[in-house]
């Protein structure tokens, strides 16, 4: 019947049919094996076709067996990243849902197209393909692009909440569904007491982080950001470790051959198994660390061995029943800071986009294959079950929240207010672990599987669509502590010498700060570690060499030309009266607090921004500036070295004019006037004085010029952000140029600087600023 | 007993000045008994040759008593700079001005400008009190009141020169220390940072400025302007009754 369907549409209709129904077979025939699919209408159809005598060569042929399972897999990927594309094309809708109900609905329409279509049970996933291909690109990606001082600042805080939390989730859910389990009304109680317990793990795994995507719209404060950062890192190591400890109880079938002392051993194995995995991963970091910094002439294989090794961290651990979640987060966190600085920038690059690309992959699937499952005959619907479940989800979650918080406050010099700790019970949303977790319950030990799915379905549904939708809404409305953006450099300033001010008194009180911590752990990676791990010489590649011709030939270009075009400022720029002292660009703030924040020796530096879906743009920058970097560099050691430059003095004596004084020769106001990218009423009124920036806010009214010196300028102090936010290529020390500098100032009271060289010099000191600022 | 009662009858009027308790008071005791070396005073540490020389002529004088020369060698050699006993400080990129604040007279409220040559412990108490956490319970005025000595005790890290003013220079100066710990950055950079920040509080602090106008410098009501957004209870305080007494043996 189904067969004379298909005969009797059009071709076209019937290659579109076949795309869905593709679809459909992939999912059926994933891991299954391949005599099923003879039951597909479509595949009948070809094997009608082709069990008849092959009499002639065909010119035209299908093999679809062939290919089937990869390209369906393929057309499912494709299927979520075009509906991730509309989901972001639409600006507004990532702050307000999470990225994971989107691919809940594209996993639910393929498997409403599955059953539609095809009337079958949805597929299966398999226990090994979760937990050896699916589960640690997720789990590498988090803990990759963790920020590792805010964890490490909060990590006693983290570590109460994630681990103590997820223990009495579990623990209370499990427990608390079994005395419902008790009551005969609701026909559960075939249901025992470990299962439960099982069913109370997985579905405390919470996935916290989807949301942090709203979070951001939203600009919590970074105590918030990370605690729950750090608890979805840590959630899913001790949720699996539950898990597979239970599941090892339960298959000690009787229920009253447990002792007390397997109950110890529970717990002493708890306790191994995860600092066995943390371990595990700690050495494989280390060893992938100190390979990368021989791989300079290969650079195309430093991915892959990134990648393998945080693979073989994963499954060296699970080799000894040890969490490799926890091995391959510790590896990564271990292998990032050592790595980055020994690999190129593309191998940089690489790492960080596959790694990305991996472990979207990963939720994508899981996700589809969830919503899949939805969809289907695979249920059992037990109304007491699954709303007591979701009750007592929410309850187990505010009461662990609210009764951990309340103690590790005592203890905090930040407390974490009423309000911080309503978000955090609220953003309790439940992700792929869970549904995995449930989806591969062995139905031997659990003969009602279906409605523990069922329940899991049903919590993560509600979890990820209504408070993950509401979630944003309602930190606004709390109006939860934000993070003040700052915008002037004067704050960043004073609160980084708050800062140091606050350790070096906690210091001289003898007060044990984690910062001591810290410093011992510094000193001890810079005295040993970093003298294994890190490459030593940084090779000087030929793109240096090459450039230093260019870049001398740049720097003359640039004074030539700024001494001609110093007389053409005035007409361009009386347009721009600045009136009063203009505020430094965004920019410049930020490549200043740039500066600041990597340049603080123990003052926390701010959370990265976190996406779990994709990184943040500016990323890209940093691999465009490398070169100019580099430019930058050898324009600086040629310049030092050489001394060849024609003009001007030594640049001892420069200093910008900064502040709006009646100086003493007008002319040479003037003449600074002139100079001055960003000036005021300028030619038309030389006396008057003009206010102006010295060298870094240059850059940033500079890119107001049309001058040829602005665009390198530009970038190279955007080159400096990259410079400084990460893998400082250059270890030479900055010289001054031609000697001391020094600043010729004036009596106290006005705080200016004097310029009175000539052109040729100022552009000098121009250049030098381009190049020492950078 | 009357020693044991004048000892606690001290520390309750120390408790009355600066407001710490008297298990704070006890440690903080044996922390500057640490850092003092047993001795009643610390004394600025010196690291000025010039100064070092001065000073050892100024004891070798007392010397030249023979009977005492040999105590008074020792004590000599003992000049060592005190806060050296905290190892820790040595990393942190402002520590001079740390050290410096300790003994400024400003701070100390022992006059307008200056430097002590040594503190005693009161002098050490009161210098702690600018740290104790803002009271929940005080009531505005009294929030407001510490807010601004906080303030005050920062302001004195800036002015160096207890002019009054925080000059360009003065800035600068503090910028650089707080950069110092990083070998890739320049001072040049160092002070395009602090002129862009000068720049910055005189938008703030003078709004717009007439074409003669000069901005001095930042004066403590300045001072107070710029950092009114930014709340400075949960930053300058420390926690004080957490001192582990694994900290106090190094």
């Amino acid at each position: 019947m189904a067969l004379q369907m298909f005969v009797t549409l059009s071709p076209w209709n019937c290659l579109l049919l076949l795309v869905a129904l593709e679809c459909s077979e992939a999912s059926s025939d994933l891991n299954e094996s391949a005599n099923s699919t003879a039951q597909y209408a479509p595949n009948a159809w070809f094997a009608a076709a082709s069990s008849e005598p092959d009499e002639r060569i065909s010119v035209f042929e299908l093999d679809f067996d062939y290919v089937q399972i990869p390209y369906e897999v393929t057309l499912w990927i494709l299927l979520a990243s075009l509906a991730k594309i509309g989901f972001h094309l639409y600006r507004r809708l990532p702050g307000l849902m999470p990225e994971s109900c989107l691919l809940i609905l594209v996993g639910a329409l393929v498997g409403g197209i599955i059953f539609g279509t095809d009337h079958k049970s949805p597929p299966v996933m398999d226990s090994s393909i979760y937990f050896l291909y699916l589960l640690p690109p997720i789990v590498l990606e988090g803990g990759y692009f963790m920020p590792t001082r805010p964890f490490f600042e909060n990590i006693g805080s983290i570590l109460w909440w994630a681990v103590l939390g997820a223990l009495i989730n579990a623990l209370g859910i499990g427990l608390s569904l079994y005395f419902i389990c008790q009551v005969k009304a609701f026909g559960l109680g075939d249901v025992n007491l470990l299962q439960n317990l099982l069913f109370g793990s997985l579905i405390s795994a919470v996935d916290p982080v989807a949301v942090l995507a709203v979070f951001e719209e939203a600009r919590v404060n970074e105590q918030l950001y990370m605690m729950i950062f750090g608890e979805a890192l840590l959630n899913d190591g001790i949720t699996v470790v539950l898990y597979n400890m239970l599941i090892a109880f339960t298959k000690m079938h009787k229920f009253e051959d447990i002792e007390p002392v397997d109950i110890l051993a529970g717990c002493a194995r708890f306790v191994i198994v995860g600092l066995g995995g943390v371990l595990f991963g700690v050495v494989f970091g280390f060893i992938s660390a100190f390979i990368t910094r021989f791989t300079q002439n290969i650079s195309a294989i430093e991915p892959l061995i990134v990648f393998m090794f945080s693979y073989l961290s994963y499954l060296a651990a699970e080799t000894l029943y040890l969490s490799g979640i926890l091995a391959i987060t510790a590896c990564a966190v271990t292998m990032k800071k050592y790595v980055e600085e020994n690999v190129s920038q593309t191998s940089y690059t690489t790492i960080k986009y596959f790694m990305k690309m991996l472990s979207s992959v990963s939720e994508t699937l899981i996700f589809i294959f969830m919503g899949v499952s939805t969809v289907g005959k695979n249920h059992e619907w037990n109304w007491a079950f699954i709303c007591f479940t979701l009750a007592f989800c929410q309850i187990w979650r505010a009461i662990s929240v609210f009764a951990l918080f309340y103690i590790s406050n005592q203890f905090r010099t930040f407390p974490f207010s009423i309000k911080d700790q309503c978000i955090i019970f609220y953003s309790g949303v439940r992700g792929a672990g869970s549904f995995s977790l449930a989806f591969l319950l062995p139905l031997s030990l659990f003969p009602r599987k279906k409605m523990f799915v069922t329940a899991t379905l049903v919590v993560i549904y509600f979890t990820v669509f209504i408070q993950g939708i509401t979630i944003g809404p309602l930190v606004r409305y709390l109006d939860v502590k934000k993070t003040n953006k700052k915008e002037s450099i004067n704050e960043e300033l004073h609160i980084r010498l708050m800062d140091h001010l606050k350790a070096g008194i906690e210091d001289v009180c003898g007060h044990w700060s984690h910062y001591q911590v810290r410093d011992k752990f510094k000193k001890f990676d810079h005295r040993y570690l970093r003298k294994i791990l890190i490459r030593k010489n940084l090779p000087k590649s030929s793109i240096v060499s090459l450039y230093k011709k260019l870049e001398m030939k740049q720097a003359i270009e640039m004074v030539e030309t700024g001494i001609l075009s110093s007389t053409a400022f005035s007409i361009p720029h009386q347009a721009q009266r600045i009136q009063g002292i203009k505020r430094l660009s965004p920019e410049d703030v930020e490549s200043i607090r740039d500066i600041l924040t990597s340049n603080m020796y123990q003052v926390r530096q701010r959370t990265l921004s976190y996406n779990k879906y994709n990184l943040k743009p500016q990323t890209s920058e940093k691999q465009a500036k490398e070169i100019l970097i580099r430019r930058q560099n050898t324009l600086r050691e040629s310049m030092r070295k050489g001394h060849s430059l024609p003009w001007g003095k030594p640049a001892g004596t420069k200093n910008v004019r900064y502040l709006s004084f009646p100086y003493g020769n007008p002319q040479s106001a003037g003449r600074d006037t002139k100079a001055a990218e960003f000036s005021d009423d300028d030619s038309s009124d030389p006396g008057s004085p003009s206010i102006m920036f010295s060298a870094l806010s240059r850059i940033g009214s500079l890119q107001k010029q049309e001058a040829q010196e602005i665009i390198p300028m530009k970038s190279l102090h955007r080159g400096r952000k990259a410079f400084n936010s990460g893998y400082q290529r250059n270890t030479s020390q900055e010289e001054y140029l031609g000697g001391v500098r020094s600043v010729a100032l004036r009596p106290k009271p006005l705080f200016h600087a004097v310029d009175e060289e000539a052109r040729p010099d100022k552009q000098y000191h121009l250049l030098i600023s381009m190049r020492t600022c950078c | 007993m009357g020693a044991a009662h004048s000892a606690s009858e001290e520390v309750r009027e120390l408790e009355g000045k600066t407001g710490f308790s008297s298990d704070q008071i006890e440690q903080l005791h044996r922390r500057f008994k640490q850092l003092s070396g047993d001795q009643p005073t610390i004394r600025f540490p010196i690291r000025d040759p010039v100064c070092l020389i001065y000073l050892c002529s100024r004891h070798l004088e007392q010397c030249l008593a023979p009977r005492r020369n040999a105590c008074r060698v020792a004590e000599l050699l003992s000049l060592k700079e005190n806060f050296n006993n905290v190892p820790d400080l040595e990393l942190n990129p402002i520590r001079s001005k740390i050290v410096r604040a300790f003994f400024d007279n400003r701070n100390l409220r022992k006059g307008s400008s200056g430097l002590a040559d040594e503190i005693n412990f009161e002098d050490f108490l009161t210098i702690m009190s600018y740290f104790r956490p803002i009271d929940t319970t005080m009531d505005e005025e009294q929030v407001e009141l510490s807010r601004k000595e906080k303030l005050r005790f920062l302001f004195h890290m800036y002015d160096s020169d207890s002019d009054g003013r925080i000059t360009l220079e003065e800035y600068r100066n503090v910028v650089e220390e707080l950069l110092s710990g990083n070998p890739h950055i320049e001072k040049e950079s160092a002070r395009s940072i602090a002129d862009g920040a000068m720049m910055e509080a005189a938008s703030v602090c003078m709004g717009q400025m007439e074409p003669d106008q000069v901005y001095e410098g930042i004066t403590f009501e300045d001072f107070l302007k710029i950092w009114q957004g930014i709340d400075i209870e949960t930053k300058m305080h420390v926690r004080f009754l957490n001192m582990e007494t694994m900290a106090l043996c190094h």
